[in-house]
């Protein structure tokens, strides 16, 4: 089963082999509120590891999204601009917002399993 | 994942809470700092939901936090003279149980606050006018209204009032089951009635674009009212979130956003508060800067946007001409739920301001096609 490590800034990123689906985690979307507009990368876009990936927008601001990880950009889900209310709706599923190449696995290390993200969600 | 910053100053102390705080965080609302009180920004239902609600049915709204003031002298006359010395709007002849929209200006005609004026409908309360000014302004703008009053003009604050605000096309129908004077108000004109059996001032009128009321009441009985409002199926609370992308589709200003000390009420494109003996007469502070902008016009103008994408442009957004040349700023954009997309205002070279202008909004250093647009970006619903 696919393993799935959050940052501190509640971006998740669901490992499959060398890439990583990336999106924002339930925690956030309920923070955020309604959204209504999402900015994706270039697909071949080179990202680096706490670097924005992409840009969510509310009713009300505009929040950064950055990279769990280094890596390139080989997918991101067009379905957000037309259904951008999905990052709410089902944000680990159908509102992943981008897949990445991961260069350096050793960087998945640093980031928190579901165990020790829920903990950290609960302590904010 | 990280917010931009939308710090409220306003309120570095302790936060003050209105009448009906416990009321908000009961119902879950999430609270936020604003104007220096603990203000509900949505609640469960969210502000998408909150926003359509109240163009659908009805939204009732806590604007306790702004400032409700008397300004009380022997004659109507005297005292419509005293502040018609402060704000260019034409008192002296408002009538009875009407009320108008107006700005404090400063001396060089910039604007200290918006506010609405009212003239009480009762005989004997002749002399007074009401007035409701935004929460961050209210302590200065008391000791600048006071500070220029005649000896025989006081203003005597209205503390002890908390303000609730009935808005949406169902409003009529909610308020009129406990208020049934309510339905016979005109747009723009105020009553004194009982509410679910407690004294309550009304108006007809809003921030949101919609037909609505904002009903004040004494502090220790706006509970009450709200309370008797949200019983009805058709009232939904709404928070400031929704308040604000409704006032924004409706092309309503937002004070220290949209005006401010630095715009003139020409400049914001508010000639229609400037009634026409004011105009001629003159007689308020900045007169020669608003009789000059009405007789040659202005340099910039505030007009509204419509991005042709999806993306919203911000406050602080520059606004570029298509060959690149900046030419403005945004003051107020977002997400419109009831238009399904971004728009914004802000302030444009006289020259660019025609509707139907094509130009380009500066988002995170990318040039967004966006076109003028005529305001209210959705049609109001004020029952003329």
């Amino acid at each position: 089963m696919a393993e799935t490590r959050y940052t501190k800034d509640h971006e998740y990123i669901r490992i499959e082999g060398d890439t990583g689906t990336v999106g924002i985690s339930d925690y956030a979307q309920g923070q955020l509120g309604d959204v209504v507009f999402v900015e994706l990368p270039t697909v071949g876009k080179a990202l680096a590891k706490g670097g924005e990936a992409a840009v969510v927008e509310s009713v009300k601001a505009a929040s950064e999204v950055y990279a769990p990880v280094s890596g390139e950009v080989v997918e991101v889900n067009g379905e957000l601009e037309a259904a951008p209310g999905t990052v709410n709706e089902d944000p680990a599923g159908k509102g992943w917002f981008l897949k990445i190449r991961i260069k350096d696995a050793a960087e998945l290390d640093a980031l928190m399993g579901e165990a020790e993200y829920q903990d950290y969600v609960k302590s904010l | 994942m990280a917010a931009e910053a939308n710090t409220d100053t306003a309120g570095a102390s302790a936060p003050l809470k209105t009448p009906l705080h416990a009321r908000h965080v009961a119902l879950g609302a999430r609270m936020v700092p604003f104007a220096g009180y603990d203000m509900p920004v949505q609640y469960p239902a969210g502000i998408l939901t909150e926003h359509n609600w109240t163009r659908e049915k009805a939204g009732l709204f806590d604007v306790s936090h702004m400032g409700q003031c008397f300004l009380i002298g022997p004659d109507h006359e005297t005292t419509a003279k005293a502040l018609e010395a402060l704000i260019p709007a034409d008192i002296v002849n408002l009538a009875p149980g009407k009320q108008r929209y107006s700005q404090l200006l400063n001396e060089e005609g910039g604007i200290l606050d918006d506010l609405m004026v009212t003239r009480s409908i009762d005989p004997d309360e002749d002399g007074a006018l009401y007035l409701v000014v935004n929460a961050a302004c209210k302590d200065a703008d008391y000791a600048h209204i006071e500070a220029r009053l005649p000896a025989n003009v006081k203003l005597v604050k209205a503390e002890h009032r908390g303000l609730i605000a009935l808005q949406g096309p169902g409003a009529e129908a909610a308020l009129a089951k406990i208020a049934p004077e309510a339905a016979e108000m005109g747009f723009m004109s105020s009553r004194t009635m009982k509410v679910a059996g407690i004294k309550a001032n009304i108006s007809r009128s809003g921030y949101t674009g919609e037909d609505g009321y904002e009903i004040s009441a004494a502090a220790n009985k706006i509970g009450e009212i709200w309370d008797t409002l949200l019983l009805d199926g058709t009232v939904k609370p709404i928070g400031l979130g929704a308040r604000d992308s409704l006032r924004l589709e409706a092309g309503l200003c937002l004070y220290g956003h949209d005006i401010d000390t630095t715009t003139s009420p020409i400049e914001a494109a508010l000639n229609w508060s400037i009634q026409k003996r004011r105009r001629e007469e003159g007689g308020f502070p900045g007169a020669a800067r608003v009789q000059r902008e009405l007789a040659e016009g202005v340099s910039r103008i505030r007009v509204g946007l419509k991005p042709e994408g999806r993306a919203p442009a911000r406050e602080g957004t520059e606004i570029a001409t298509p060959g690149g040349e900046v030419i403005g700023v945004v003051t107020s954009g977002g997400f419109g739920p009831t238009l399904n997309g971004p728009c914004a205002m802000g302030y444009v070279a006289k020259a660019h301001s025609a509707p139907g202008t094509q130009l380009n909004l500066i988002v995170r250093g990318k040039p967004l096609p966006a076109v003028v647009a005529t305001m209210p970006f959705v049609p109001n619903g004020y029952k003329r």
